[in-house]
């Protein structure tokens, strides 16, 4: 473990490879596996929070049609919020811990599940809409039976980017405390250790494709198949 | 039936779109609201399931007014058809037209033989119901939509342009079925177009709407052609309403004579010596086209020695079909067939006009009104 300072490519990857070799690095709560599934389970206990909350928010507002302009307002300022920043904040109001982190990344996920799920119901053919209504379904069959069916496309959409977003700031939120790959990032730079740096990087980067691998194949197997169909066809024709 | 008492709607932004508008529509009947765009069509069809309320009046469904009904309720009787079908994309055909009566709350299994049923009503092949509402043509999603309205067999139907957004061939088709479907159900039906063709040929009785929500006439079509009540209905019901009125004189008094006949695959030998147009048969009898007079036949009798035939008379149709068919046969014989096809005589334009003059006649010394 001499590798210091810069190197060129090849020895960088021996050095990886390296690192991920040794044992040491493979045990106990600091050790790959404790910290990746560690960050799995923050990533998911965010975004899953900010399902909960956004969903019905954005189904709501969909369903109505009142309240469009808070949702892209929202989403705007949000996204404009250095999310860093935001998480910093948050420690410096409730104090160091898991608890101000985890809701900075929340607050991170909320608008795009969001303005997906917004956007999935209001997404949804009026006409389609006009006839639920008028063959006598109550608002809430039109919400269950049509709107949330038809949104599902636009929707899972929205968990995906949360979902990649929040596992990339995640990994800095080690630096107020968040335990996961970003320890081993932040680490490897208080030491200087860039192969240990590279190595979380890549790791982080596997966990973000693996988890959007996971999202895509749920939305194969919910997004109903004739609304597949329909954006193949439109597609073809375009 | 379906009564409105002075119905009157204003919307929020001040747009006046129903005038204070009193129109009954008998129970069994098809009754047709037309009247250029925006004249307030939608939102009157709209009141009788409570999709709109009207600002004052009322609806009576029945004898009772719809305002003491739930509104989810009272629609779930009442079929609704829509100009774009509205079909649901991620359902299939089948569970799109299964979907009121599950919200009925029969079973899943019943709610899908009902919904096989209907397809094979209104005309649709039943390995359809397996698909999509993206992997059908503009005229099936129609037939589907027609199909979902009637699944749970509402008393009364609701079409607002359902025929609209297709093709005129395929349009064409679906209003003869909408006519089949009617003979055999007999429902209450209020049916929206812009289309004067299409409100007289299907319409029992007929209101015509004018710009601001009034009503300008409420008649049977043929009073509506016969006797326009205004410059407004008059200019609406177009130039040509002498002619359309054909439509409704029946058949009575029509006697086709023989014209020569020769057969496809025949030769010369076989045409008729006389001098005149020949009209060509196939097999079947079927008219095939005509012979100009005095053609020669090389070898056998072939289509393409032919002139195409003009259109077709049904025998016991109206007399529209009979004068048209005598002035587009480039003979100026119109063909009669029967209800198969097969060649029944000839009759001519001035055969057809003799007869629409006697009648008259024997209309205005009777004093009776036709
Ligand atoms: N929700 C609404 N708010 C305000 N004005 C409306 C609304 N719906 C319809 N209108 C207006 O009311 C009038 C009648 O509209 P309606 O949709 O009933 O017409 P229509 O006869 O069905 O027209 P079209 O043949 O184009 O469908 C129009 O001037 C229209 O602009
Ligand atoms: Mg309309």
């Amino acid at each position: 473990m001499d590798a210091r300072g810069r190197k060129g490519a090849p020895e960088l990857i021996v050095n990886m490879i390296a690192w991920l070799a040794d044992p040491a690095h493979w045990r106990g709560p600091e050790g790959v596996p404790a910290q990746m599934l560690l960050h799995l389970y923050y990533c998911v206990l965010s975004v899953g929070v900010a399902v909960v909350i956004a969903v019905p928010l954005g189904l709501y507002i969909g369903h109505t049609g009142r309240g469009g302009v808070f949702v892209v307002g929202v989403s705007n300022a949000m996204r404009a919020l250095p999310t860093l920043g935001l998480v910093t904040a948050l420690v410096m109001f409730l104090g160091l811990g898991v608890v101000p982190a985890l809701a900075g990344l929340v607050i991170l996920a909320v608008p795009a599940v969001l303005s997906g799920t917004h956007a999935g119901v209001r997404s949804v053919p009026t006409e389609a809409v006009d006839a639920a209504r008028g063959m006598g379904m109550t608002p809430w069959q039109r919400l269950w039976q049509v709107e949330l069916p038809n949104a599902l496309p636009l929707l899972i959409g929205g968990v995906r980017s949360a979902m990649l977003q929040v596992v990339a700031t995640a990994a800095v939120a080690a630096y107020v405390g968040l335990g996961g790959l970003g320890r081993i990032l932040l680490g490897g730079l208080a030491v200087g250790e860039y192969d240990q740096m590279a190595v979380a990087a890549l790791l982080i980067a596997l966990l973000a494709v693996f988890l959007d691998g996971v999202l895509a194949a749920l939305s194969r197997w919910v997004v109903p198949r004739g609304l597949v169909l329909a954006n193949t066809a439109t597609h073809d024709g375009s | 039936m379906i009564e409105f008492q002075s119905v009157h709607k204003q919307y929020g932004n001040g747009t006046v779109a129903v005038q204070d508008l009193s129109l009954t529509v008998e129970a069994g009947t098809i009754t047709v609201l037309v009247g250029p765009s925006g004249c307030g069509k939608t939102t009157l069809m709209r009141m009788v399931n409570r999709m709109i309320d009207p600002s004052s009046g009322s609806v009576l469904l029945d004898g009772t007014d719809i305002r003491e009904r739930d509104p989810a309720r009272l629609r779930r009787g009442i079929g609704y058809v829509i100009q774009q079908a509205g079909l649901f994309p991620h359902r299939t055909v089948l569970d799109n037209v299964a979907t009121v009566p599950r919200l009925f709350g029969n079973s899943r299994r019943d709610a899908r033989r009902r919904a096989a049923e209907l397809l094979e009503r209104v005309g649709l092949p039943n390995d359809l119901g397996k698909r999509y509402p993206v992997q059908l043509s503009g005229g099936q999603q129609q037939r589907v939509g027609v199909a979902r309205a009637l699944a749970a067999d509402p008393p009364v139907l609701l079409m607002d342009e359902p025929f609209s957004a297709v093709d005129p061939v395929v349009r064409a088709d679906l209003q003869d079925e909408l006519l089949r479907l009617q003979d055999e159900l007999g429902k209450t039906v209020l049916f929206v177009t812009h289309d004067i063709d299409e409100a007289i040929k299907l319409g029992d009785r007929v209101a015509v709407l004018r710009q601001g929500g009034y009503l300008a006439q409420y008649a049977a079509p043929d009073d509506l052609l016969a006797e326009p009540a205004d410059d407004f209905v008059t200019s609406f019901v177009g130039r040509d309403r002498g002619y359309r009125r054909l439509s409704f004189l029946d058949s009575q008094g029509v006697c086709p004579e023989q014209a020569d006949t020769i057969r496809i695959g025949d030769t010369s030998a076989d045409v008729p010596s006389r001098a005149g147009w020949v009209l060509a048969l196939d097999h079947e009898r079927r008219p095939r086209g005509w012979l100009l007079p005095d053609a020669t036949v090389d070898g056998q009798l072939t289509e393409n020695q032919l002139l195409a035939g003009g259109s077709l008379y049904t025998e016991g149709t109206s007399l529209r079909g009979a004068l048209d068919a005598a002035l587009s046969a480039p003979s100026g014989l119109g063909v009669v067939v029967d209800a198969d096809g097969a060649y029944v005589g000839v009759v001519t334009a001035r055969h057809v006009l003799d007869l629409i003059e006697s009648r008259r006649r024997s209309v205005t010394t009777e004093g009776a009104v036709p």
